[in-house]
């Protein structure tokens, strides 16, 4: 696949300032203040309600800061969606068609024409665009990888992935792992939040813990068991 | 205004590939219009200048409850995996899904009206005594006047837990008169009693009035969490 290197300064790709997310009287992120390098694969990781879906998804867009900010390349997050590919943890695709037909949906809504565009991102994440199957009949591995494949469509520099792992075997795990890492070396800005953070461990650039709404610590490696490892 | 159009005509052949796989709201439009036609004819037994009195209320309301049944179709799909999101992240106008979904349930609500208007002529021996081509107008403007409101409400009640209430509700009171008009204007075509012209211009201001309001205010129901 080609992918164009990011003509960006790889430090501050994406700033965020006092970010609080408020869903009623629940805060799930309580004052978030973080810059990420371009360039760079980014994991986030925390337990369950630390607040990691809800940053991923004030990133992408889709959730409105109750206040703070979010800057994505200079842009808020809204006018920088050509930019950001985003991957949730549903599959974001319609289970009543092919990929090929939902690739070549989304791609119209990114203004590429033609399927070429879209066979190649479905070969680079290793599916046969010609399978007629509709998606609600792939496996998960499956699904994650033409999920992938409907985040990257675009060729976004920054790629922000929700639980990519969730569901799938080890195999098609290290599979996806391996797309990343090309993808980062590639050039490209990568979050990856889950649970399954040793499946990153030597890939990943850092590790980003979130705990009751706020990073607590940034490390650039997993302690042996998992957990945190020494502080940036 | 280039990808306003490509990505609406997308939009939409996208819906209707997938209501062709499936014919989920088609069916159960279908069914339940056909239902309410053979009721309404064991209820009453109305001679045919009765009939040309009430069947314009009867045919309205049927075809009303019937596209309910697409309207709440057409964005449970959208839900199911999340995929509005897709398109929330996308650069895409908020505008073309909104003119794609509003065009789609018209398309469904038009073959609906298709199928079941001569069955309904038949079952309640109808003839029109007016001018009878003035039913296309009616029914054109009519069954949009249904849509536009109608995808607009079932996206705003998207997200509430029970949406199959809530749509009717919000949807209802609001085409009171778009629906008398409808009515109004059947009633005088087939029983001749006058001009519909005045319920045929009302119709279409209504048209245009909420079709302008639910474009300017789609985008935030959209982005709505």
């Amino acid at each position: 696949m080609t992918v164009c290197a990011p003509e960006i300064p790889a430090s501050g790709i994406v700033n965020v300032s006092n970010l609080i997310k408020q869903f009623g009287r629940f805060a799930a992120l309580r004052g978030v203040d973080a810059e990420f390098a371009g360039g760079q694969f980014h994991v986030i990781l925390g337990d369950n309600g630390a607040g990691k879906t809800t940053l991923l998804r004030a990133l992408a867009g889709l959730a409105n800061p109750t206040r703070g900010t979010i800057s994505i390349l200079g842009k808020k997050p809204q006018d920088a969606c050509r930019e950001v590919g985003y991957m949730a943890h549903p599959s974001l695709l319609y289970d009543e068609m092919s990929g090929l037909e939902n690739l070549r949906y989304f791609a119209r809504l990114y203004g590429i024409d033609g399927d070429s565009r879209c066979e190649q991102v479905i070969r680079w994440v290793r599916l046969d665009p010609q399978l007629q199957r509709p998606v609600g009949q792939y496996s998960q591995g499956m699904r994650q990888r033409m999920s992938l494949a409907r985040a990257i469509l675009h060729d976004p520099k920054i790629l922000l992935l929700d639980e990519p792992f969730s569901n799938v075997d080890v195999h098609s795990a290290r599979e996806i792992v391996g797309l990343l890492k090309d993808m980062r070396d590639a050039g490209k800005t990568i979050f990856v939040v889950t649970h399954q953070a040793s499946l990153l461990e030597g890939v990943a650039d850092e590790f980003v813990w979130m705990q009751a709404g706020q990073i607590v610590d940034r490390t650039s490696r997993l302690a042996a068991d998992g957990a945190r490892a020494e502080i940036q | 205004m280039n990808s306003l159009r490509s990505i609406t005509l997308a939009t939409l052949t996208k819906d209707i590939r997938l209501e062709w796989r499936s014919r989920d709201a088609l069916n159960s439009m279908l069914f339940f219009s056909l239902l309410v036609v053979v009721i309404f004819s064991f209820s009453f037994d109305p001679n045919a200048e009765e009939s040309r009195e009430i069947a314009g209320g009867l045919i309205w309301v049927a075809f009303l409850f019937a596209a309910v049944v697409a309207l709440n179709q057409t964005w449970a799909r959208e839900l199911r995996n999340q995929v509005l999101d897709a398109y929330r992240v996308s650069p895409a106008p908020a505008n073309a899904l909104f003119i794609a979904k509003a065009l789609g349930n018209f398309i469904l609500v038009s073959v609906l009206e298709a199928v079941m208007a001569p069955l309904f002529m038949i079952f309640y021996n109808l003839r029109a005594v007016g001018p009878a081509w003035q039913l296309i107008p009616v029914a054109i403007l009519g069954t949009w006047a249904l849509v536009v409101n109608g995808t607009f409400f079932a996206a705003m009640s998207l997200r509430t837990r029970s949406r199959e209430i809530m749509l009717p509700l919000l949807l209802f009171p609001i085409s009171i008169p778009a629906v008398q008009s409808m009515v109004e204007a059947t009633r005088i075509i087939l029983s001749g009693d006058g001009s519909a012209r005045f319920w045929i211009v009302l119709l279409l201001t209504y048209d245009v009035v909420f079709t302008t309001a639910c474009l300017a205010l789609f985008e935030t129901i959209l982005q709505a969490e």
